[in-house]
Order: C-alpha cells, then structure tokens, then sequence
C-alpha cells in the first residue's frame, strides 16, 4: 500500500478531519503572511499577538487531540494530562533556561538565577544535557512517555477502571504539582522557568520566531491529527474501542487489554508533552499552576464540547472553548468560572456527543 | 394508581422525619455539651483575671462576673484604713519606710495585695504627680492607662510625663520577691500555688527554700506538693555532699522541666562531682529523655489523629454519597466550604453572642449544605445515573459555579471566622505536653459525628432504605422504598454532615472561595483508601493516613509527606483496588 493510498483511506470518511488539516494548511501560509509581510496598520495584518495567541490555542487543540485519543477511543477518563502536557513544558522551559547562559540577573553562565538565587553551587545531575536542543526534546518525549508507562502499567495491570482511574490520575497530577512547589526540586519552585531569551539561536520576542513557532505547532497540530487518525483506523484501534465498549469480552476473546490501553495511554502523554513543549515558548513561561488538578479537567470539557470520540471535535472544542475564556476574562471576568461549570453541567446533560454530535443528528434528521 | 396507594407514597417521606430529628438532636446535644465546657472555663478565666476568690465554680458564669465587680468595690470599704494607708505609703520618701508598708501589706493578706507589690516589683506602681494618688500603669498607646490599685477600675489615659516610678533598691526587690512569693503560695487557689511554685523552681535563694518548706507542711495539693519537691531538690544537686545529692537525683527523676534537665547535664559533666552522683545523674536524664521521646510519641499520634479527624470530616459525607450511592460528586469540598462560610454569616449576623454562634452554625450548616445538595442532586445528578464518568465532570461543573458564587456574592478574599474562647488555648498536660482545645475538640467532634451517622444507617428506616437501594434498586423499588425520596435524602444527608464538616473546619484553617478543592482529592483518598462502602474502613482510613502522614513529617517535611502518602495510595490501590476493607457479597460485583 503506497502513501497515497493510505492518506485516500484515511479520510476517505473523514469531512471534518480533512477540513481541519485544509484549514490547518492554509493557516500556515496566510498566518505567517498576513504578519510579517502585510504592512502595519493595514486592515488585514494580523498582530504578534494575535499569531501567539492562535499558537497558543493550536498547542490546547494538540492537547485535547491526545486527551481524545484515551477518552474518546479507550474510555480512560484521564484527569492528569495537564501532568504530561507541563512535564513536557518544563523540558522545554530547562533547554529555554539553559538557552539564557550569562545574561540572566546573576550573569552565571552555568545556573539559572534561581538556583544562585538559592545558593546552589552546580547544577543538579538530573539538568545535565539540557543545553542541547536535541537531548531536551528526547526529554520532551520520554519523560512524559515514562510516566505514563510506569504509572498505566501499574494501574491498567491491577485493573483499575473507570473513575477510580480518574482520580488516581487526578492524584497523580496534584501530587506532582505539590512537588514541583518545593524550591528544593530544583525547578523553580512558586515562580518556576521564565525569562526565555532564545530558541535555536533565535530571538523569542521577534515576530519570525513567533510566525515560526505558530507554523510548528500547526505542523504539529496536522501530524498529530494524522496520527491519531492513523491509528483509531488500524487494526490496533479497532481493538481499543473494543475494549472501550466491552471490555471484559475483548479479554476473553483473548486480547491483552492492559497492553492496549498501555499503548494508546503512553501514546497520548507524548502527544500532551509535545504540546506542553511546544506551549511554553509562546507563552514565556512554565510554573507548577500547569499541574493543577483544575486545569487537567478544564482539558476535558474540551473534548466534552466538540464531541469526543471524533478527533477534529476535539480540536474544535479546544479552539471554542479557549476562545470564549479569552472573550470573557478579558471583557467579563467574573462571569467565567460561571460560564465554565455551566458547560459543564450542559454538555453533559444536553450534548453528550458534543457539538460534532448535534451537527450530525441535525445532519441525520435533514 | 391506587388511590390510597397514591396518598401513602404522597407521604411516605414522613416516615424519615423522626430519623433526621434524631440526628438533629444529636448534633444540638453535641453542641451544647461544647457550650457547657465553655461556661466551666470562662469563670476560670475570669478569676484569673483578678485573683478574686471563688469557693464554687458551679456558679452560672454572668452571675459571678457580676459577684466579682461588687465583691471589689465592697471589701474596699470593708478595711479601707488599712489596705489603702498601705498602698499610699508605699510612696513613702525613704526605702525602709517602704519596707515597712510592704510587710504591712503582706500582713493584711488582702487578695488584692498581690497584683500592688508585682506591679511595684515590675516598676508598674507609680504615682499621679497633681495629687500623689499611688496607681497601677499598664503601657498603652499614647503613655498610660492608670488602674486604681484600690478598685481596680480604670482612671483613663494620661501622658508618661504625669505620673512618676515608686522606686525601689535591691534590698527592696528582695522583700518584694519574698513577700509576693509567701503570699502567692497562701493563696487559696491552687493554680496560683503552682504557678508560684513553678516561678521559685531553678532560682531558689535560702529564704526561698525556708518558705517553700514551710509552706510544704500546710500544702494538700498533690500537684503543688510534687511540684514544690522539685523546685526544692534542684539547690540540693549543687550541695557538696554526695549523699545528699544521690537523694536530690532520686527525687528529681522523672521531671520534664528544662531547668531540671540542664542541671542534670550539668552535674553529670562536671568534674567535681563523685562518679556515683554523676552516673546516677546520666540515668536519670536518660529516664527524662525516655519519657520525653513518649510525650513526643504521644504528641505525633495526636496531631496524627488531629489531621486524620480532618481527613475524616472531609471524607465522610464523601463515603456516604460515594461510597454508598456510588455519586461521584467533585462539589463535595464546596460544600464543605459552604458549611465553612455559614459559620462565617452566622457569625457576622451575631457578632454579640460569638460563644454560641457554633451552636447555630452547625445545624445551620448542616441545612445549607444538605439543601444545596438536594439542589445538585434533583437538578442535575439523577439524570446521570449510571454514567460516573458524566457525573464527575457535571459535578465539577457544579463545583466551579458554586466558588465564583461565593466570590461574587460575599469576597475573592478569605474571611476571618472566629475561634470562640473556649476553643482557643491548649490543654497544658505537663511540662512537655500540651493539646490545643481546637484540634481536640474537634477529634472528639468528628468521632461523634461519626457515631451518629453510623447509628443512622444501621438503626433507623431511612438507613435501612439507603442500603436496601444501594443494594438493589428494582428491588427495594419492588418493595414500596421511594427510591428517588431516598437518593435524595442521601445525597442531602452525606451534603449536610459535609456542612457540618466546614463549620469544624473553619476553626482550623482560611476559610476561602478555595478551600473546597483542597479537601477533595484528600476526601477522594481516604475513602478509596478505607474501601468504598465502608464507613469503618474510612474512619480506619483516615486516622491511618493522617497519623502516617505526622510521622513522615518530621524526616520529609510537610509537602513531600503528603507526597509520599499520595503515592503510597496509588501504589495501594494497585495491590488492593477495592481497598482496606472492601465490600463483601453481590454489591461489591459491580
């Protein structure tokens, strides 16, 4: 089967997927022109902070792709990526940190400003590496990858389900942030990672490395849509919703199902800390608030919005969702907490296939 | 439908009214047997306050402030020559004059004697300079605030440079200490005794040991009496004579005072000392530090049990709407924190009677909490039954609106509740020892929550009618149980006691729009941890983490202990999901 096959295949069935990765296209051209090469003040040119806010969003949506991938495909509901999408962010953060060298407030070009701040003499062992681009996207990858693999096979093993599985990573997710808390972890403690000078060599605040940043969370966006489409297609997705469905029965007819769920569980984290990887330099910083158990649910109604098991609704639900608590921090503060648990409660009353959902049965019923 | 069929079931909730009186009336007795404590302890407070002599204190805590104002302006008349004429030549122009007044004062044995000669010890007596009245100053804002010495009442504020020091010299200071010393161990209240007591252990001159022995012969008080062998055993250690010294050792053994103990060290590393007396010395501070290390113990197993009655509070509403209704509800900590801010209103709207306002907060709480409860579950969670998953996030929902609420409507800001007297200070056990009235109110609290809530599920209808639905719901339905009256009720039960929690809470910690989400996850542990339908196993559960969680402490410090518990579940989970205690017979399949 060559690639063009596959890709026919792929969204052969697919309109809302293909219409994403169209839009996805035609963002990474327009975005970066309507910035940089659209003059100031002209009608159509589009601010850098426009173009971050949107790569901002594109990062969330990654996110949420992931968060649907388990939820959505394997019924795991996991109120803890937001652990995987910050570790992934603080890798990110010690490679930006590593990046500042001699022009932090201290001028040491081997510690961060905290740990002279904290008195430390040499950099603990666990930063070591951090200054090659290469090593910390390894670490982008594997540390919220281990995690999920050690943490999943521990609980998929002993059969946890369902919402004990949920606050067990729920659990997971606030201890980490209890951790990360504490000065002595060596991560910043309260304040943690911020103050980025470059990436790469290129300067942070510059409207090109923001452009660029926008076409990379993009791409990434797009590859991992594809991915996910990959693999909910494949024999090993069919297996997985499967085991969403009836679990016990895809046991007996003989599947090993802690493995699948391992597979689409450590799969999804490194989705979530690619994302949280490519978050942090758009937004300049990374603190222990990413870990909080708040955020990790606030994840999930996402997905709960545009309709989860359906990917692009995922995507959708992340981008509507982010926007409208822009719209309303900004323009009503107080209403937003009251407009967040008010989604909640609806979406799982009225809609529970999300948005995609009701365009379907409107659809259906046409 | 059968019409008196329809009127029986119209009213079948009639049948849980005696049931919830009950508890009702448990946790009205709870909190008057709370405010009796306090009416004991406000009269001990107020005879401290001025020394007044109370033979009973069974009298009713108005009455004797009341006794106590007149029994002050009446015994002034009553040997005014004496006692006034004293105090005046207290401002005598020469020392021995002064001496003089002292020792007539310390004859008259007036109660009020003692608080003039500390005043003077503490350069406090002073007098007004327009009319030389002799006054007792107490430093305020602008100068100071001048008590008659005679009435104790208040003369009002004058400027430092109005009044002038009764000064006294070393040999005065002398007299004074004796004087104030013979007549404290005099006094007829015991506590002042032994506070006397404990002020001469460690600095005893010869006249100090001559007093205390004989004020020995006439002491009944056992506390007073040991206490009085300490503090005149300790010159003893410094005798020369080694026998003596073995002897002073031998009484000694056992005190936890510091002085005790350094003097013990000091003895026992001196090089003067015979070697018998400085290796009876090293055992004794070892049986001193032996008994040290079981107060620590014992003050670790409290403060365990403290944070483990928190844990408890907090999760034990969760075990009845989790663990028996299988609900999760992720707005349970808010409606902790709703319980907590009910304290904080009924507080505000009684500021006057703030001794009893936990009297009304608790039912109030319990009220808010339950119908706030009953709310969530009519509005929202009987449409979601059966699907956990939605239920944890509507009721996160739930969660979030209910804390944007409470910003709004009262403040983003935490608020003060406050903590009424007779939960304030500590409970001095020994000299190592002390337990904060709060913390073990509060142990004592949650544990008779705990009984109440547990005789209710076990000997009462609406109890029976909770496990008959948990159980089996067609069943129980089968039966002519109304089993949406009793989802209902339960979810308001396991709501309220929540409120109640908030309102134990609130004495403890910030009460805050925040203060909900910080008790979840922990609430969450605890009942998984005990094992999921077990009221028993939670209470096991809590105390379990919360006394683990003190011990780690001290080597971990206190973010990496919840830490490590938090794993410790997680890692608990896995080798028992269904936890400590797990459900036995078909319930338990699902």
């Amino acid at each position: 089967m060559d690639k063009h096959s596959l890709l026919v295949r792929l969204f052969y069935n697919d309109r809302g997927g293909s219409l994403l990765l169209g839009l996805l296209g035609v963002a990474i051209v327009l975005v970066p022109l309507l910035n940089l090469v659209v003059p100031e003040g002209s009608a159509l040119h589009l601010s850098t902070y426009t173009v971050t806010l949107l790569g901002k969003y594109l990062t969330y949506a990654l996110l949420a792709l992931a968060l649907d991938l388990v939820w959505g495909y394997c019924g795991i509901l996991s109120l803890g990526h937001g652990a995987f999408f910050a570790l992934g962010g603080y890798a990110m953060g010690m490679y930006l940190m590593r990046q500042i060298g001699e022009r932090g407030v201290y001028g040491n070009a081997d510690l961060p400003d905290f740990m002279v701040f904290l008195n430390w003499q040499e950099l603990p062992w666990y930063w070591l590496g951090f200054d090659m681009f290469w090593f910390a996207m390894l670490m982008v990858v594997l540390v919220p990858g281990i995690l999920a693999f050690v943490f999943g096979w521990l609980a998929f093993r002993s059969r946890v389900t369902g919402v004990y599985l949920s606050i067990m990573t729920q659990a997971l997710t606030f201890a980490l942030m209890l951790a990360f808390f504490r000065n002595e972890m060596g991560f910043g403690g309260n304040n943690g990672l911020t103050d980025f000078k470059d990436i790469l060599g290129f300067d942070l605040q510059s409207d090109a490395t923001r452009a660029g940043l926008f076409v990379a969370s993009a791409l990434a966006l797009a590859l991992g849509y594809l991915l996910c489409r990959y693999i909910v297609d494949s024999k090993f997705g069919r297996v997985v919703v499967a085991i969403r469905d009836a679990e016990s029965r895809a046991r007996f007819i003989g599947y090993r199902v802690e493995r699948f769920k391992l597979g689409v569980f450590v799969i999804s984290a490194v989705l979530a800390g690619i994302a949280g990887a490519l978050y942090v330099p758009q937004v300049g910083i990374i603190n222990p608030g990413e870990f909080s158990p708040l955020n990790s649910i606030e994840m999930v109604i996402w997905v709960a919005v545009g309709g989860r098991g359906t990917l692009y609704g995922a995507v959708m639900g992340a981008l509507i969702v982010n926007y409208g608590k822009t719209y309303l921090t900004g323009a009503l503060p107080e209403v937003w907490l009251f407009a967040l648990g008010a989604l909640f409660v609806l979406v799982t009353l009225f809609l529970p296939r999300g948005i995609v959902g009701l365009l379907n049965r409107k659809r259906a019923e046409a | 439908m059968d019409p008196h069929q329809y009127i029986a079931e119209r009213h079948a909730w009639r049948r849980y009214w005696p049931t919830l009186a009950i508890l009702w009336s448990l946790i009205a007795a709870v909190s008057l047997w709370s405010a009796s404590a306090y009416s004991i302890e406000e009269v001990d407070a107020a005879a401290s306050a001025s020394d007044i002599k109370i033979e009973s204190l069974a009298v009713p805590a108005a009455a004797t402030a009341l006794a106590e104002s007149e029994s002050v302006s009446e015994s002034a008349p009553a040997a005014p020559l004496d006692f006034s004429a004293a105090v005046q030549a207290l401002n005598a122009a020469n020392f021995s004059a002064k001496e003089q007044a002292i020792n007539t004062l310390a004859a008259l044995g007036d109660e009020r004697t003692r608080a003039v000669l500390r005043a003077l010890a503490d350069g406090n007596l002073q007098y007004r300079k327009s009319d030389d009245k002799v006054v007792i100053v107490t430093e305020a804002a602008d100068g100071y605030r001048l008590t008659d010495p005679l009435t104790d009442s208040d003369l009002g504020n004058v400027d430092k440079r109005d009044v002038k020091k009764i000064s006294i010299n070393n040999q005065l200071r002398i007299v004074l200490r004796e004087a104030i010393a013979r007549l404290s161990l005099s006094s007829q209240r015991v506590d002042v005794r032994l506070t006397a007591v404990e002020e001469l252990t460690g600095n005893l001159d010869e006249a100090g040991v001559a007093l205390l022995e004989s004020a020995r012969i006439n002491e009944s008080d056992e506390d007073v009496i040991a206490a009085m062998d300490t503090a005149l055993a300790l010159p003893k250690l410094t005798a020369g004579d080694s026998a003596v010294q073995l002897q002073a050792i031998e009484d000694l053994q056992g005190s936890l005072l510091p002085v005790v103990r350094n003097q013990l060290t000091a003895l026992a590393d001196s090089s003067t000392a015979d070697t018998a007396v400085r290796a009876a010395a090293t055992r004794a501070i070892a049986g001193i530090q032996g008994e040290l290390q079981f107060y620590a113990l014992t003050e670790t197993i409290f403060f365990g049990l403290s944070l483990g009655s928190v844990l408890l509070l907090a999760g034990i509403g969760l075990a009845i709407t989790f663990g028996v209704m299988g609900v999760i509800n992720m707005a349970h900590g808010e409606l902790i924190m709703l319980g907590a801010y009910t304290t904080y209103l009924v507080q505000q709207a009684m500021p006057q009677y703030l001794e009893y306002s936990m009297l009304v907060a608790v039912p109030a709480a319990f009220l808010v909490s339950g119908l706030f409860g009953i709310a969530i579950e009519r509005g929202v969670i009987r449409f979601l039954y059966g699907r956990p998953l939605e239920t944890l996030l509507a009721t996160f929902g739930i969660s979030l609106v209910l804390q944007q609420l409470v910003r709004t409507a009262i403040s983003a800001q935490n608020v003060t509740v406050a903590n009424p007297d007779w939960m304030s200070g500590s409970w001095q056990i020994n000299a190592a020892l002390s337990l904060t009235y709060n913390r073990l109110y509060i142990v004592i609290f949650t544990l008779v929550i705990f009984g109440a809530l547990l005789l209710l599920l076990k000997k009462s209808s609406l109890g029976l009618h909770v496990r008959a639905v948990a159980q089996n719901r067609p069943m129980a339905r089968a039966m002519g149980i109304r089993t949406e009256w009793v989802d209902a009720l339960t979810f308001g039960l396991g709501s309220g006691i929540a409120g109640v929690a908030g309102v134990a809470l609130s004495q403890l910690t910030n009460v805050g729009p925040n203060m909900g989400q910080s008790y979840i996850i922990d609430s969450f542990m605890v009942v998984v941890f005990g094992g999921v339908g077990n009221l028993w196993g939670t209470l096991v559960g809590a105390f379990s983490l919360g006394v683990a969680n003190k011990f780690l402490e001290p080597y971990s410090g206190a973010v990496l202990a919840k830490i490590l518990v938090l794993v410790f579940i997680i890692l608990f989970i896995q080798k028992r999901p269904r936890g400590l205690f797990p459900q036995q017979g078909r319930g338990a399949e699902n």
